[in-house]
Parts: structure tokens; C-alpha cells; sequence
């Protein structure tokens, strides 16, 4: 049963609460550049506009193509139950653990990059062209970096390993561990298509990598794909959130630590949203086949994070 | 006729499945016929791995010899050479002694050259078996020095005797013969660097036959390393599992790196076996360090993960191939920039693509995703082993995996997306037929097999955890858990798919459901694609192969070093006017550049050296007897 | 990186309040009180450049900008007419961008409304007779609103686009 209530409350959070970090983090930049900006809870009514609207689809697609915004939601509805968010033992924690939360990534990687092709546009090919790549390179890391974490707590369950750091704090103080963060900020940066990887904002066709791929979506199809991309940026926060500062996760004892563990969270969002605002503001977007390097430097740094772990005792 | 051949062969593969799943689940059996053959006669033994491999055998044999009596439209060609080929390869995991073993195995060879030379008119076709040809014997002749120098060392040809034998050997004689085999053996799987006859003899035979080779026959190569690393050496010493985890990890990343850059789509999927064989060494080669090492139950773990994506790479790379296959049949190419929006043409044929391109790509709850887990979960328990150079070998194996399963998500995506979505690309394409009834049951079967080994991974691992402590001859468990979830090495670790598989599912009907609940529209125009308001969208105008692959050639350029070639053709009257572009931007082989190609020269320079003896006169070749002769006696 | 966000506090908002009445010439009846429920919070356009001298997109662009900071009322300009929810046509439309603008008029979802911009948005403006120009917007596809001008200045346009959609100041 509490089990049920935390599934329950866990895919509440985050299906409802993401639009909101999108939205924070355009006001926090328009406000960062001197414009009043728009509200906060902007992308809800985006949202609720869209569903409302017609779906235009082109006569060249396929099923693949309507499939996709479902397939996509729903890697991310199952991710949300694996991510520790509210309570350290999120209930589908059991399934597979990290590797299974970055091959569901990858799931829906894989159909949006071929919804990308389906249209026929060029757009759409190359931004799936160009998502695989920085996704090549990302997802990899994701794994590596977490598995250096996981080393030094002992199990590779998510949950846990926030556990562990939060009951031992000191552990942290690890070189092993700052190379992780490094490693997955970057990712998160690039995964959720943020500058200086991809403009979110961009109108040219030419330098869009996410954008480029759903120009051919509306209506519906669309407000499923924008969820989505906000969940996706809200999962990693809150995964890097609680992976790298667990202060404050709670077991599923009661009503007490999980309000306390959803208020630390809260704040944890906070103060990231704010970190990815500044850094969104004050850092240009790198030419696309810088990228690479960028990327191919992260899983570098993962890589030595791991290596520290035998390394460095 | 050819049709009851080919009957006959699925009949084969049935009986050969079944006896295979006996022997797996601890059935054994001897089968000795001495007068048969010379050197100790034939001789066949059943024990757990072999069935496993023979089941293997049987099981792929099935789909691939329907999908043959589909597609074969009374063309005769290779149909004994196919019956032979699956025949021999049942015999190579029964053998029990060298003599038979090595029968069965230049005869699974001959027979697979056979099939590859279907053309003999075809340059390509000859040049892809004789590279086959060549490789595949100096191979055996690795094989055979490893296997003649244990013999001798030993005094018995007979494979349970070198098992008995096995801790009195010296370490040298160990090693050697260890080299040897496995180098023989990581020939025929195809191991980088040894791969170079691998992609040109897969594409080059008819898709059964490249299903069965790919799927089933690199896997006796390394059905050889698994007993040459466990179990007819003994445990052996600390730098094979190393040395079996580097070649893992270089395959595994490498056969995905030229396999995004091949725009054949069988050739495509020939590089993909190159990355599997790599992935399955990394479990292997875990399991060999474990064990040295004494930790049995985490060799179990890395033994399971290996035989695990041994099945798996068998079933989605057979349903990928019979996949393109159809798709050559239909289109009557198999260079993918052709090809485009099949899946209207082709739903079945997309349908099952589809499966085993997400299986491939390790998709979750696919089987694919199971037997990377395991083996991610095999390697990452290196720190048990205590040893900081074996570990960072293990973490270049575990970001080599990482590595591999993203890149092979971007190739499939380029496989399936470019072959099957948007519009044809020529009208072969445009006009292409779905795959015939027969054909499509095969792929089917392999298609829920995909789904089946992946979702009921629970009930799959403790059949395979049977036959890997068979193989170590241990008693631990490395796994534990129930109908619903796996557990590996107590809580280190758990896996569900079946979990994953109804949380998907739930999640897909939620989606739907949440979009019904806020009152969404449910209001659909069709329209063509936006381009801009441009008046005409033809297939030119779609993302080709080459353009998807371009930002992996620029980011691996260094490995890939492409060379550059534009060649336009402007109007006689003003450049102005360009009437034709060509452009190409081929990759070059490091292998062949900095490997085969200054050994060939070698050997080239070093024949003609010799050459130089044979001079053609009768007085020289009496002198050189004559030489010879006093060497002999002055020698003696 | 730091001297610029200490420039970006010290300066602080420089966003004005929209100051202009509106200067629209009419919005469709039909579409009025649709357009005013569904996307009074949230509107995406798309601009089309149908012929324009591009004075009209000078202006458009400085909507974007701090000073009268579009944004703030919801209103975004998106990359597709598949995402768009009205079409922004600036210029007299040319023979040649007839067509596409007909394509981009049909490739975006209903409800959707489109305000011709300019002068020449209006009726082909000095061009009007032009053998080269079909004329204004309407010739080509159903116009809404009209927001008149040479240009109209960003204020103008703030101002009509706000009425377009009913949205209160």
C-alpha cells in the first residue's frame, strides 16, 4: 500500500511539476537579461493550448511517427519511478537500477530520432542525426559516472547510494566524486538539450539538434513531446540533485520525512534551476561539431572517475 | 527438391534443438564409432555446454531453413552445401576428440565457403570467399598447432583427457597452447583484428545463410574459447581473462564504429556481429579473471551474461538479417541510400525490424538489454579482485560497453529509419513487395523470441546458470530471486523486465488515457510535409545514410581517416551552371593499412627471396639434394 | 561572465508597459471570442515574409527584445507553423511566395488565425499594381486582423496583437 502511495506520488511530482522547472528557468533568464519575462506556469497553459488544438501529420509518415509521443511519455512516466525523488526506495527501483534508467533514455532516443526520419525532411533527418550523436556520447556517460559513485557506496541502487552518502558525507570529499559531478552536469546539459549543446530558444533550423527533429509534431503529438522533454530535464536535476546532495532523501517511513525530503527537494531544484539559468545566460552556444569534444570530455572525466575509484582509496 | 531439402534441414533443426535442450538441462552421453575415422575414431560427447550450443544451433536452424523454403523460388543452388553446413556445425560442440572436431569443422568452413561463393561469376564474391578461404585456415592452423602440441603433451587426443589432465600441464605449455586455440578460435568469431573476412563473407551469401553464419556459426568460435579458457585448460593464468577483455572491448567498440559508417545494410549488420562477439568476450573474459581469481560465483555471473547474449545475438541478428533479406529480395539492392518507406510497402517486414533493431540496440525489455545488464553487472564487481591493473582493464571494459550500447542505438536508428521511413528512394523501393507468407513466420518467430528471452529473463537465467556452473564445475549461485525479479550477488543489484514490460505498458495506456482525461482534441488533418513552402518533396530531399553517419565520421575521424573526393561537372559554357556533383567520402581500414597490407608485403618480398632457389635446372636441383643429403648424415 | 551578470542586476528591468492603444483594424467575428479563450495565455506565431522590404520584420524583431519584451504576455515566435497558432505575414505577397504561403497556411493546425502586417500586409500597399505582386495578404489566404503601418512600430504591433487575442493590459 505504501508502496502504491509512493508510486503514486512520486509520477505526481514529476509529471506535474515539471512543466513548472521549464517555466522557472525562462523567467529566471529573462530576468537574468532585463525582461519582465513570462510567467512561471507559462508552459501549462502552452500545454493546455495544445492538446485543445488540431494535429496536422504528414501523408509521408508512419505509424512510427504517432507512436512516438506516446513511447516517449511513457519511458519517461516508468524513468519517473525509478529516479529517486520524494522516498530513497522509488517503487520500480527493483527493475533494472541505473543501467535500465539510462537504457530508457535511450528508448525514447531511439523513436524520437526515427520519428526525426519518418517525415522525410530534411530537418527532421538531420536533427535526428545530430541527437544521436550527442546522445551516442551522453548516455554512456551517465552510466560510468554513476557507476563511480556506486563503486564507492557499495550497490549500484540508486536510492541507496544516496543513502549512504547522506549517513557519510565525508565520503563525498573524494576526487573520484567531483569528476563525477563535473562529468554529469555536462550530460544533464546536453541530454536536455540546454546551452551551450543546444539553444532551446532557437528559430534557425540550421543550428537546432531536439528542436529540429520535432518541427513536423502539433497539436497533441507536440504537448506530449514538450511533457516529456520537461520531464526529462526534471528527472536529471532531481537525479543529480539527490545523487550528489542527498541531505534530506527519506526511506518511506511516513508523512513527516517525506515532507521534508519533498521540501529539500524543492530547494535542490532551486538552487539548480537558478545554476542552469546563470549558466544559460552567460555562455554561448558552441558550434555544433564542438560538441563532440565537449561530450567526448565529460565521458573522459567519467572515465577517470571511475579509474580514481581503484586509483585513488 | 529443394524445398524437401530444405524441409529436412528445419526437421534437423527441430530434433537437434530438442536434443540440445536435453543435453543443456544435464543429459549426457557418449557416442563412440572407432572404425569411422582415423586417429582415434568418432567420437561425440553431450554434456551441458555443448548442448547448450547444440540447441542454439537447432533452434536458429529452424526459422532460417523456413525463411529459406519461402525465398528460395526453386533456385537449387547451395542446397546441400546449406544441409552440410548446418549438419557439420552440429557435430563441432559434440566432438569429443581432436579428429572429429577438426573433420567437423574444416567441413562447417568448406561448406560456409561454398555458400559465400554463390556468384563465382561475381569479382566481389570471389574476392569475399577467398579472403574467407585464407582466413579461415590459417586459423586452422593455429587451431591445429594448439591442439597437436597438447596432444603430444599429453598423450591423448581426447578432449576428457586433457580436462583430466589438465593441472599437471606447465604454465608454458598452458600458455601456448592456450595462444594458439584461442587464436584460431577468435579467427572464426570474428575478433578484431581477425574480423577482415567477416564483413565481405556474411553479405556475400544468401540471407539464410548469413543469418545462420552470423548468428550461429561465429558462436563456435566462441563456443571453442569458452573451453579453451575454462574448461579444457583448466583454470588458467590471470592475462587471459585480460587479454580476452581487451579483445572484447576493442571488437565491441570498433565492430560499431565501422558499422555506423556502412551504408550496406548487410555488411551493416555483419560489422553489429563483430561489436556482439565483443560484448560477449567482455563476459567471458570476466569470467576467466573471476575465476583465476577464485571468485566463483562472480565467474558464474560473468559466464551467464556471456551465454546469454550468445542466444540473443543468435536470435535478433538471425531476424535482422532474414530482415534484410527480404528487403534485397524486394528491392533488389543492399545499398540502403536506395532504399526508404518500406515500412508502407512492408509493414510485417518493418514490424519485425523494428524488434530487432531495438533488441540489438539493448532496448529495454528487450532481450538484448538483459544480457548487456548482466554483463555490465559481471564487470563491474571487479573490485573484489583486488588488483588495480585488472581493474582499470575492467573499467575500460565497462566504458567500452557503455560506449558500444550508444552508438549502436545511433546506427540502428540509421538501419531502420533510412531503410524503412519517409519516402522510397528509387522506384525499386517505391515498388517493393512484402515478404511472402513463410517468410514472415520465420521472422515472426524469431521476433517473439526477442521479446520472449527478454521479458521472461527470470525464467532464462537459472537454465543458463546450470550450464555455466556445469562449465566451472562449481555449486554457487550468482543469482537469486523469483518469477518477477532477478538478484544478483545478494542486493547487489536486481532486475525485472517483466516489470518493465507491464510498467511500459501501463504507462503507454496511461498516456493515453491522461490526454482523454483533459479533454484533448482528437481532431487529425493530414497535410504534407513542411518544407519550408517549397512546392515539391521528393525522396532527393530526404537525410541520406551518409549525411546521418557524417557527425560520427567527424568525431572518430581519427580512427575512421576519410578521405575527400568532389567531383563536379559544370556547364561547357559557365561554372556557373553545375550539371553533375559527385561526392564521396570513403573511410579507410586501419587494419588493412597498418596490419594485413605490410604483412602481405612481407610475405610478398619474403616468397620472392625464395623464389630465387627455384631456378629450373636439373644440375642445381641434383646439387641441392645432394646437400641435403650430406647435411642429413653429418647431422646424424 | 561575472561583469555581465553584474551588469544584468545593476541595470535591472528595463521592460515598459504597453503604452499604445490599439491601433487594429479588425478581427474576425468568427474567430473573436475563440481566439480570445484559447490563447489569451498562450500564443505561438509564426512569421512569414510574404515580400516584405523587411521593415516590417525590423520591428517585429525588436518585439523579442528587453524594451517591449513580447514574452511576457505569453506570445512566442516558434520555428514551424506546425507549432504556430498565428500566422504573422508581413509584405505585399509576390507571385513567387504565394504559393508557399498557401502551403504555410495549410500546414498549421486549426484553430489558428492569421494578421497581416504593414501597409503592404494590408493591400499590397505601393506595390499594389506591381505585375510581380499579387497583392495584399487576403488575396492569398483569409486574413483576421490587420495591423497597418509603414511600419507599424513595435509598440503598434504589441498593441494589435494583444487586441488580436483579447488580452487585457
Amino acid at each position: 500500500m505504501a508502496d502504491v502511495a509512493a508510486a503514486l506520488l512520486q509520477l505526481l511530482i514529476v509529471a506535474a511539476g515539471a512543466p513548472l522547472i521549464v517555466g522557472a528557468l525562462r523567467t529566471l533568464k529573462a530576468r537574468l537579461v532585463g525582461r519582465r519575462g513570462p510567467s512561471p506556469w507559462q508552459p501549462y497553459a502552452e500545454l493546455r493550448k495544445l492538446i485543445s488544438k488540431e494535429a496536422v501529420v504528414s501523408t509521408t509518415t508512419s505509424w512510427v511517427f504517432r507512436a512516438t509521443p506516446y513511447v516517449l511519455v511513457a519511458t519517461l512516466l516508468v524513468a519517473a519511478m525509478i529516479v529517486p525523488i520524494a522516498v530513497a526506495r522509488p517503487p520500480l527501483a527493483f527493475a533494472g537500477n541505473i543501467i535500465l534508467l539510462v537504457y530508457l533514455f535511450m528508448l525514447g532516443t531511439f523513436f524520437l530520432a526515427l520519428a526525426g526520419l519518418d517525415a522525410g525532411s530534411a530537418f527532421g533527418g538531420m536533427g535526428s542525426s545530430r541527437e544521436v550523436a550527442v546522445a551516442a556520447l551522453a548516455e554512456p556517460t551517465i552510466i560510468v559516472a554513476v557507476f563511480a559513485l556506486a563503486l564507492r557506496a557499495g550497490t549500484i541502487d540508486l536510492g541507496r547510494i544516496a543513502e549512504r552518502f547522506g549517513a557519510e558525507p565525508w565520503l563525498a570529499a573524494n576526487p573520484a566524486h567531483l569528476l563525477a559531478f563535473a562529468a554529469f552536469f555536462i550530460v544533464m546539459l546536453a541530454e536536455t538539450g540546454r546551452l551551450p549543446v543546444d539553444n532551446p530558444a532557437t528559430h534557425l533550423e540550421l543550428t537546432m539538434i531536439h528542436e529540429a527533429m520535432v518541427l513536423e509534431y502539433s497539436g497533441r503529438y507536440l504537448a506530449l513531446i514538450e511533457w516529456a522533454a520537461a520531464m526529462k530535464l526534471f528527472l536529471f536535476m532531481a537525479l543529480l540533485a539527490n545523487l550528489f546532495f542527498p541531505w534530506g532523501l527519506s526511506a518511506p517511513t511516513g508523512l513527516v520525512p517525506i515532507a521534508v525530503s519533498l521540501l529539500s527537494l524543492t530547494l535542490k531544484l532551486g538552487v539548480l534551476t537558478v545554476a542552469v539559468a546563470v549558466l544559460e545566460v552567460a555562455v554561448a552556444k558552441l558550434r555544433l561539431f564542438r560538441v563532440p569534444e565537449l561530450l567526448a570530455g565529460s565521458f573522459a572525466l567519467a572515465l577517470l572517475s571511475l579509474m580514481a575509484v581503484f586509483v585513488v582509496r | 527438391m529443394t524445398r524437401l531439402v530444405y524441409g529436412l534441414v528445419t526437421l534437423m533443426g527441430v530434433v537437434v534443438g530438442v536434443a540440445g535442450a536435453y543435453g543443456a538441462a544435464g543429459g549426457a552421453g557418449t557416442l563412440r564409432i572407432g572404425w569411422l575415422v582415423p586417429l582415434g575414431g568418432l567420437e561425440l560427447t553431450l554434456d551441458p555446454l555443448a548442448g547448450f550450443f547444440l540447441a542454439l544451433i537447432g533452434f536458429a536452424a529452424v526459422p532460417a531453413s523456413i525463411y529459406a523454403i519461402g525465398s528460395s523460388d526453386g533456385d537449387g543452388r547451395g542446397r546441400f552445401a546449406y544441409a552440410a553446413f548446418v549438419a557439420s556445425m552440429c557435430v563441432v560442440p559434440l566432438a569429443g576428440n581432436v579428429m572429429t572436431f577438426v573433420l567437423a569443422w574444416e567441413l562447417m568452413s568448406l561448406a560456409s565457403y561454398f555458400l559465400v561463393l554463390r556468384d563465382p561469376d561475381s569479382r566481389e564474391s570471389v574476392r569475399a570467399g577467398w579472403i574467407y578461404l585464407v582466413m579461415t585456415h590459417a586459423g586452422l592452423a593455429c587451431l591445429l598447432g594448439g591442439m597437436l602440441l597438447l596432444g603430444a603433451d599429453i598423450g591423448s587426443l581426447r578432449f576428457a583427457d586433457w580436462r583430466a589432465a589438465a593441472p599437471t600441464l606447465t604454465p608454458t605449455t598452458r600458455n601456448v597452447a592456450f595462444v594458439l586455440m584461442a587464436l584460431g578460435f577468435a579467427g572464426k568469431a570474428g575478433v578484431i583484428p581477425l574480423h577482415i573476412w567477416l564483413p565481405l563473407a556474411h553479405p556475400a551469401a544468401p540471407s539464410h545463410v548469413s543469418a545462420l553464419m552470423s548468428g550461429v556459426m561465429i558462436k563456435l568460435g566462441v563456443y571453442g574459447l569458452m573451453r579453451v579458457s575454462l574448461d579444457w585448460l583448466g583454470s588458467g593464468a590471470p592475462w587471459w581473462g585480460v587479454a580476452l577483455l581487451i579483445a572484447g572491448a576493442a571488437s565491441s567498440v570498433i565492430g560499431v564504429l565501422y558499422a555506423l559508417v556502412e551504408h550496406d545494410l548487410k555488411r551493416l549488420l555483419a560489422f553489429h556481429s563483430i561489436e556482439n562477439i565483443g560484448i560477449i568476450l567482455l563476459g567471458l573474459g570476466s569470467a576467466v579473471s573471476y575465476r583465476v581469481a577464485g571468485l566463483e560465483a562472480l565467474a558464474l555471473l560473468g559466464l551467464i551474461a556471456a551465454l546469454y547474449h550468445t542466444v540473443n545475438h543468435a536470435a535478433f541478428k538471425a531476424l535482422l538479417f532474414l530482415g534484410a533479406g527480404a528487403v534485397v529480395h524486394a528491392t533488389g539492392t543492399r545499398n540502403m541510400e536506395a532504399m526508404g518507406g518500406l515500412i508502407k510497402r512492408m509493414p510485417w517486414t518493418a514490424a519485425c525490424f523494428l524488434i530487432g533493431s531495438a533488441a540489438i540496440a539493448a532496448l529495454p525489455p528487450l532481450n538484448g538489454f538483459v544480457s548487456e545488464w548482466l554483463t555490465f553487472l559481471a564487470m563491474f564487481q571487479n573490485a573484489s579482485l583486488g588488483a588495480v591493473g585488472q581493474s582499470l582493464v575492467f573499467t575500460l571494459g565497462i566504458a567500452s560497453l557503455a560506449l558500444t550500447g550508444g552508438l549502436a542505438m545511433a546506427c540502428f536508428v540509421k538501419a531502420f529509419g533510412i531503410t524503412f521511413l519517409a519516402l522510397p528512394r528509387s522506384d525499386a523501393a517505391a515498388h517493393a513487395d512484402e515478404a511472402s507468407p513463410t517468410v514472415r513466420v520465420a521472422m515472426l518467430a524469431l521476433a517473439a523470441a526477442c521479446i520472449g528471452l527478454g521479458v521472461a529473463s527470470t525464467l532464462v537465467v537459472p537454465a543458463f546458470e546450470h550450464v555455466a556452473a556445469s562449465v566451472l564445475r562449481t555449486a554457487p549461485r550468482a543469482t537469486a530471486g523469483h518469477w518477477l525479479t532477478l538478484r544478483v550477488s545478494g542486493d547487489f543489484a536486481s532486475l525485472s523486465t517483466a516489470a518493465i514490460a507491464v510498467a511500459l505498458a501501463a504507462a503507454l495506456l496511461g498516456s493515453l488515457a491522461i490526454l482523454r482525461l483533459v479533454g484533448a482534441s482528437h481532431r487529425t488533418r493530414s497535410d504534407e510535409t513542411w518544407g519550408c513552402g517549397r512546392i515539391l518533396q521528393t525522396a532527393r530531399m530526404e537525410y541520406t545514410a551518409t549525411a546521418f553517419a557524417n557527425p560520427f565520421k567527424r568525431v572518430f575521424d581519427f580512427f575512421y581517416r576519410p578521405t575527400t573526393r568532389l567531383d563536379i561537372e559544370s556547364h561547357p559554357e559557365s561554372r556557373f551552371f553545375v550539371q553533375r556533383i559527385e561526392y564521396e567520402s570513403p573511410t579507410r581500414s586501419i587494419f588493412e593499412d597498418w596490419l594485413y597490407r605490410p604483412s602481405l608485403d612481407l610475405l610478398v618480398r619474403g616468397a620472392r627471396v625464395v623464389g630465387t632457389l627455384q631456378s629450373g635446372s636439373t644440375n642445381q636441383y641434383l646439387a641441392y639434394i645432394l646437400a641435403a643429403l650430406l647435411l642429413l648424415l653429418v647431422l646424424a | 561572465m561575472l561583469r555581465q551578470l553584474r551588469t544584468a542586476f545593476r541595470t535591472g528591468i528595463v521592460t515598459e508597459p504597453v503604452r499604445a492603444s490599439a491601433e487594429l483594424e479588425r478581427v474576425g467575428e468568427r474567430l473573436a471570442t475563440e481566439i480570445s479563450r484559447l490563447f489569451s495565455r498562450a500564443l505561438a506565431i509564426r512569421q512569414v515574409d510574404a515580400g516584405s522590404c523587411n521593415g516590417c520584420e525590423l520591428e517585429i524583431g525588436g518585439l523579442t527584445g528587453p524594451h517591449y519584451d513580447l514574452e511576457r504576455f505569453g506570445v512566442h515566435f516558434v520555428a514551424s507553423p506546425r507549432h504556430a497558432d498565428c500566422l504573422l505575414v508581413t509584405g505585399p505577397v509576390t507571385r513567387n511566395m504565394a504559393e508557399a504561403l498557401r502551403r504555410t497556411w495549410l500546414a498549421t493546425p486549426d484553430p489558428k488565425f492569421v494578421v497581416a502586417v504593414g501597409d503592404c500586409g494590408r493591400d499590397g500597399g505601393i506595390f499594389r499594381s506591381s505585375y510581380a505582386v499579387v497583392g495584399g495578404v487576403g488575396e492569398v489566404v483569409p486574413v483576421d486582423a490587420v495591423i497597418p503601418g509603414c511600419p507599424p512600430s513595435p509598440a503598434a504591433l504589441l498593441a494589435g496583437l494583444l487586441e488580436a487575442i483579447g488580452r487585457r493590459r
